[in-house]
């Protein structure tokens, strides 16, 4: 600010007419805000509530029962979808690697959703195979080149207490794109 | 009768101007299809209105049966189409028109760019028009969950996997739009019926008035 404009003569600046006009704009801004606001944040509930509790869940299968060859592991549990609450069935594949640790894979297709399985396809043995657009998948859930699928199956997170597998509730992405 | 309380009226309201602005024009002669029957490709625009006009009266009537519900859904639906006279010819004026709507368009919108009738003065009027488009797609898209069947859901899921492939905050907007995080269900079903019968349409009919309030003040596009 300039030295000759000092701030009583800027006070005599501003009309009867801005003084209202710009108190006007102020209480018209403070009620549109005080509208709107509520119903913005009652939108984006959703997106900003924390997640419910990762807890896992006891599956029926043993940890010794566990073989090398994948086997399909469904495990329930209850769901709150709002204010609409039911048990919710999910399916691992799982089975142990070469050294021993347990793999607990999504049977959810990473093309378009649907239901992959192992081994469910003569020209594919020893695959995980999606019937709807015949995508391929390896033992340890690489997707083949070539096939529909866009990346990896997710995997389940596992827990063993008292020598049974405990699965997380949802597979989450296999590394970074 | 009827013209004495139109007369009535008149005299009071001088109502006469009001819709003589917006109906009385001549039908310029390169628009005509009496005229240049090649002129029926102006129809599509009016084609595409009329049957936005549809979408929106047999849509409120579906709603006088249809609830947003997942556990009752498909089930109203179910009833307004088998239980409820003339329900099917509504579902399917619905039904169907949700296509023709999107086919008209895409006539109108093939034939504005063909006669270069977006240039300049009316590239304002190709944007709203593009909002329009969007604003089309996206009812369709929310429309289609609403009878929550396999064929609904599945669609559902792809479109949700699409927005959350958008490169950063894809997650965030599919939670957003989906209600939740994982679960494709009770909220998704509110929050699409939400958006297909009230938002969008108000948003259609807001832009569909400033194009046509554009095409008032511009005049149609002169002969090629
Ligand atoms: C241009 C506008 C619109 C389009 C393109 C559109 C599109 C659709 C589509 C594709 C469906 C699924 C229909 C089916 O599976 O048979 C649907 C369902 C529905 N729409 Fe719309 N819609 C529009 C406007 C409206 C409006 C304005 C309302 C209400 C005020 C409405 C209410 C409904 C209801 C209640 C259903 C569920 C019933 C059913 O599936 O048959 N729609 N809409
Ligand atoms: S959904 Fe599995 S290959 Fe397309």
């Amino acid at each position: 600010m300039s030295k000759e404009k000092q701030s009583g003569k800027e006070k005599q600046d501003i009309s009867r007419r801005q003084f209202l006009s710009y108190s006007i704009m102020g209480v018209g801004g403070f009620m549109a805000a005080a509208t709107v606001m509520p119903m913005l944040r009652m939108a984006i509930d959703p997106v900003l509530k924390a997640e419910a509790s990762g807890d896992f869940i006891a599956t029926n299968v043993k940890v010794d029962e566990i073989t090398t060859e994948p086997q399909r592991v469904d495990f329930n549990f209850e769901q709150k979808d709002g204010w609409y609450e039911s048990t919710v069935t999910q399916t691992a594949w799982v089975y142990k690697d070469e050294n021993g640790e347990i793999v607990a894979l999504s049977p959810i297709c990473k093309h378009l959703g649907c239901t992959v399985s192992w081994n469910s396809s003569d020209n594919y043995p020893d695959k995980f195979y999606c019937p709807c657009h015949k995508g391929v998948y390896d033992k340890d859930g690489t997707n083949v080149p070539g096939t529909p699928p866009r990346g990896p199956l997710d995997r389940y997170q596992y827990q063993i207490n008292d020598g049974v597998l405990y699965l997380s509730r949802r597979a989450s992405e296999v590394g970074g794109e | 009768m009827l013209n004495k309380v139109y007369d009535w009226i008149d005299e009071r309201l001088d109502i006469t101007p009001l819709w003589r602005d917006l109906a009385d024009h001549e039908v310029p002669e390169h628009v005509n299809p009496a005229h240049h029957f090649s002129a029926f490709v102006y129809c599509f625009g009016g084609l595409t209105f009329f049957v936005v006009v549809i979408q929106v009266l047999s849509g409120m009537f579906l709603t006088m049966y249809y609830v947003p519900d997942i556990v009752n859904a498909w089930e109203s639906v179910y009833y307004l189409q088998n239980e409820v006279a003339f329900g099917q010819i509504v579902r399917g004026m619905h039904h169907w028109g949700a296509s023709i709507v999107i086919v008209m368009m895409f006539l109108h919108t093939l034939r504005v760019f063909f006669q270069g009738a977006y240039k300049k003065p009316r590239e304002l009027n190709w944007i709203v028009g593009v909002l329009i488009f969007m604003v089309m797609l996206a009812l369709g898209l929310t429309g289609y969950l609403l009878p929550w069947d396999m064929k609904a859901l599945f669609a559902t899921k792809v479109t949700l996997d699409i927005a959350q492939s958008t490169p950063l905050i894809g997650d965030m907007l599919k939670t957003l739009i989906a209600g939740d995080q994982h679960i494709i269900g009770a909220e998704t079903l509110t929050r699409f019926f939400a958006i297909h019968v009230f938002f969008l349409p108000a948003a259609l009919l807001l832009l569909i008035g400033l194009h046509f309030i554009m095409i008032r003040k511009q005049g149609i596009s002169g002969p090629l």
